[in-house]
């Protein structure tokens, strides 16, 4: 059936293997491929079969959405109370802040997320979004402090929730990388003090939890300063989420430093640019590229790691969801309240995934790396 | 900072690089050996000899890609130190083309023949632009200018290496083994340029290369080095069909079976 026709030397179109195309053909192919795929086939099957019903039967058959209190929730078949986040969502989302006043942390928030987003659209990458960020941001200041225009002033200790996580990490995130890449590059440095400074931070800040950092920054700090002289609680928990992810920055883009050839550098000092020109133009645009995957995950566990404030009572997500349990009214539902913030935690987290594998494509020049 | 001029009166004899018992050494391994050689401005001179006897090396001293550690080298007046500053006003009038072509391959072909032009010798975006296709016509590839380097072929890369250094204006061009990374048909396509670029324009080149066909058409003087140190230098003719030295013939023996 191969052997080349006489005529033209060719050898004549067949059709299209049978079991290889359409629906068998990729059930075949992906599930029943060999005994260990059909064993992890049917294992998975079962699991499902064994996990899921129960789980929609929790989650949606039996559960209760309009219950006005707890006894109505226990008295029923057994399902979630999903009633417990409608009346407690507003403690969780926004925390202690003054209630009558929740519009501005939520306005907050969206002027905030509206900021990252325009960050993430490669339109606005150039002097348009130092604009935007500085008035954003000024707007979140003016919305959660409040105390002109006629809002009441709310003092920082009172803020918690979704807003204090995203202000959290959207600083932590803003600063913690430029830091690190100017750490990667210190360490890579031929300046003998700039490289050891740059080696004994990371190694330093790599070698301690951020447990013990935020605890330090926050018990034993205020006993080294002079007295009188305070630095906000807030700020400090900021700086340490700072300092802790800017070590991790720094080890990962040096990752990519040094996947980058050196006769990349070579080729930038033969036309004459100096060393900042040649960091900026071709070294960390090619660095940085490669190492997006690792550094999206930084961003991600630096996300959630803001929860990790709760130690030193700053109410972030995590510890508004705890507080919302608190209510004697409403014991006992503190599957729904952790499985609603991890939702949000979720969502937050799945869209930097997705942005980050977009904005590798589109950074892909075709060149092997 | 302070760049030592060469002073007017002797300006017309004063070779353009000066290398004055220049040595230089990877731990022990003694790469260049009292290196002297002076090359006048405008002349092209192509480098050889076996591998590892330093000849790209020395014209990476040039730019100061290396750094030597005896002697002293002066390109266009501007003596050689630790000096950064006086390194990067050297480069600004060396250009240099590499054997891999070390192209930025995040950025287009234009990009690519720009970025010095308007961030080195501050020219405008527009101004640059103009003078970089009129390059990419000199090297042949107009029509490639908005291309990612890695959806090139070799010879069109190492082409558009060509143009990058030439967007310089560079008064010295360094060339370190332009051809020997190329497929063997394209070749000729680089080694044309380069013919083209040594009758049209007034530019120094130091060529290391194992082309003698180039270097016989081209070359005012070959230098042959070994072991470090050079050997012999002649004009073409007279070094292909007389060498002087026993090691100068044994190479070329190699290379010309």
């Amino acid at each position: 059936m191969n052997t080349p026709s006489p005529d033209t030397g060719l050898i004549a179109a067949q059709p299209a293997p049978a079991g290889k195309v359409g629906l068998i053909g990729w059930v075949r192919m992906r599930l029943f491929a060999s005994p260990l795929n059909i064993l992890m086939t049917v294992l998975i099957v079962w699991l499902l079969m064994m996990g899921l019903p129960p789980l929609l039967e929790w989650a949606l058959l039996k559960a209760n959405f309009t219950a006005s209190n707890a006894q109505e929730c226990r008295a029923g078949p057994g399902g979630a109370c999903w009633a417990f986040i409608r009346e407690k969502y507003r403690l969780i989302l926004f925390g202690t802040y003054p209630y009558d006043e929740q519009w501005r942390p939520l306005l907050a928030t969206l002027i905030l997320l509206a900021v990252i987003v325009c960050s993430a659209i490669r339109r606005f990458w150039n002097l348009w979004l130092v604009a935007i960020w500085v008035v954003g941001l000024a707007c979140v200041a003016c919305l959660m402090w409040g105390g002109l225009a006629g809002l009441t002033y709310v003092e920082n200790t009172r803020w918690g929730g979704l807003p204090l996580t995203l202000i959290l990490s959207t600083f932590g995130i803003a600063f913690a990388f430029p830091i690190g890449v100017i750490l990667a590059l210190g360490r890579r440095s031929n300046m003998p003090v700039i490289k050891a400074l740059s080696v004994v931070y990371i190694e330093i800040i790599r070698g301690v939890p951020l447990i013990s950092l935020l605890f330090m920054s926050s018990v034993m700090l205020p006993l080294f300063l002079p007295e009188g002289m305070s630095i906000d609680k807030l700020l400090r928990a900021q700086i340490a989420i700072i300092m802790f992810a800017a070590a991790y920055v720094a080890e990962t883009v040096r990752g990519g430093l040094q996947a980058i050839d050196r006769g990349q550098i070579e080729g930038a000092q033969s036309i004459g640019l100096t060393y900042w020109q040649t960091m900026r133009k071709i070294v960390l645009p090619q660095a940085l590229r490669i190492v997006i995957p690792p550094l999206v995950s930084i961003f991600i566990a630096l996300f959630k790691d803001t929860s990790l404030v709760v130690v030193i009572g700053i109410y972030d997500l995590t510890l508004s969801a705890k507080a919302s349990l608190s209510d004697p009214l409403w014991r006992g539902f503190s599957i729904e309240a952790y499985l609603f913030i991890s939702l949000i935690y979720f969502v937050f987290c799945f869209a930097m995934s997705r942005y980050s594998k977009q904005l590798e494509s589109r950074l892909d020049t075709g060149y092997a790396h | 900072m302070h760049i030592s001029r060469q002073s007017p009166e002797q300006s017309v004899t004063e070779p353009i690089i000066r290398m004055q018992n220049v040595n230089k050494w990877y731990g022990q391994f003694h790469v260049l050996r009292d290196i002297n050689l002076d090359v006048a401005a405008g002349e092209r001179i192509v480098i050889c000899g076996p591998s590892g006897s330093g000849k790209s090396t020395l014209i990476r001293c040039i730019n100061a890609l290396e750094s030597h550690q005896q002697g002293s080298i002066i390109v266009d007046g501007t003596q050689l130190t630790d000096n950064l500053k006086k390194v990067e006003q050297v480069r600004k009038n060396v250009g240099m083309v590499f054997q891999h072509f070390n192209l930025f391959p995040h950025l287009t072909v234009l990009e690519n023949l720009t970025l010095g032009p308007v961030w080195v010798l501050k020219q405008s975006q527009a101004e640059a632009q103009a003078r970089a296709m009129q390059t990419l016509e000199r090297v042949r590839i107009p029509d490639q200018a908005n291309k990612f380097p890695g959806q090139l072929s070799g010879g069109q890369q190492q082409r558009v290496a060509i143009a990058r250094s030439l967007c310089m204006n560079p008064k010295v061009l360094l060339f370190d083994e332009p051809t020997s990374a190329l497929d063997p048909e394209m070749v000729k396509e680089v080694l044309d340029v380069m013919v083209n670029l040594a009758s049209e324009s007034g530019v120094t080149m130091l060529c290391v290369t194992h082309e003698m066909g180039f270097a016989r058409k081209v070359a005012d003087r070959v230098v042959f080095m070994d072991q470090g140190s050079i050997v012999e230098q002649n004009t073409p003719d007279a070094f292909f069909d007389h060498p002087q030295h026993e090691r100068t013939r044994h190479f070329l023996d190699q290379i010309l079976h």
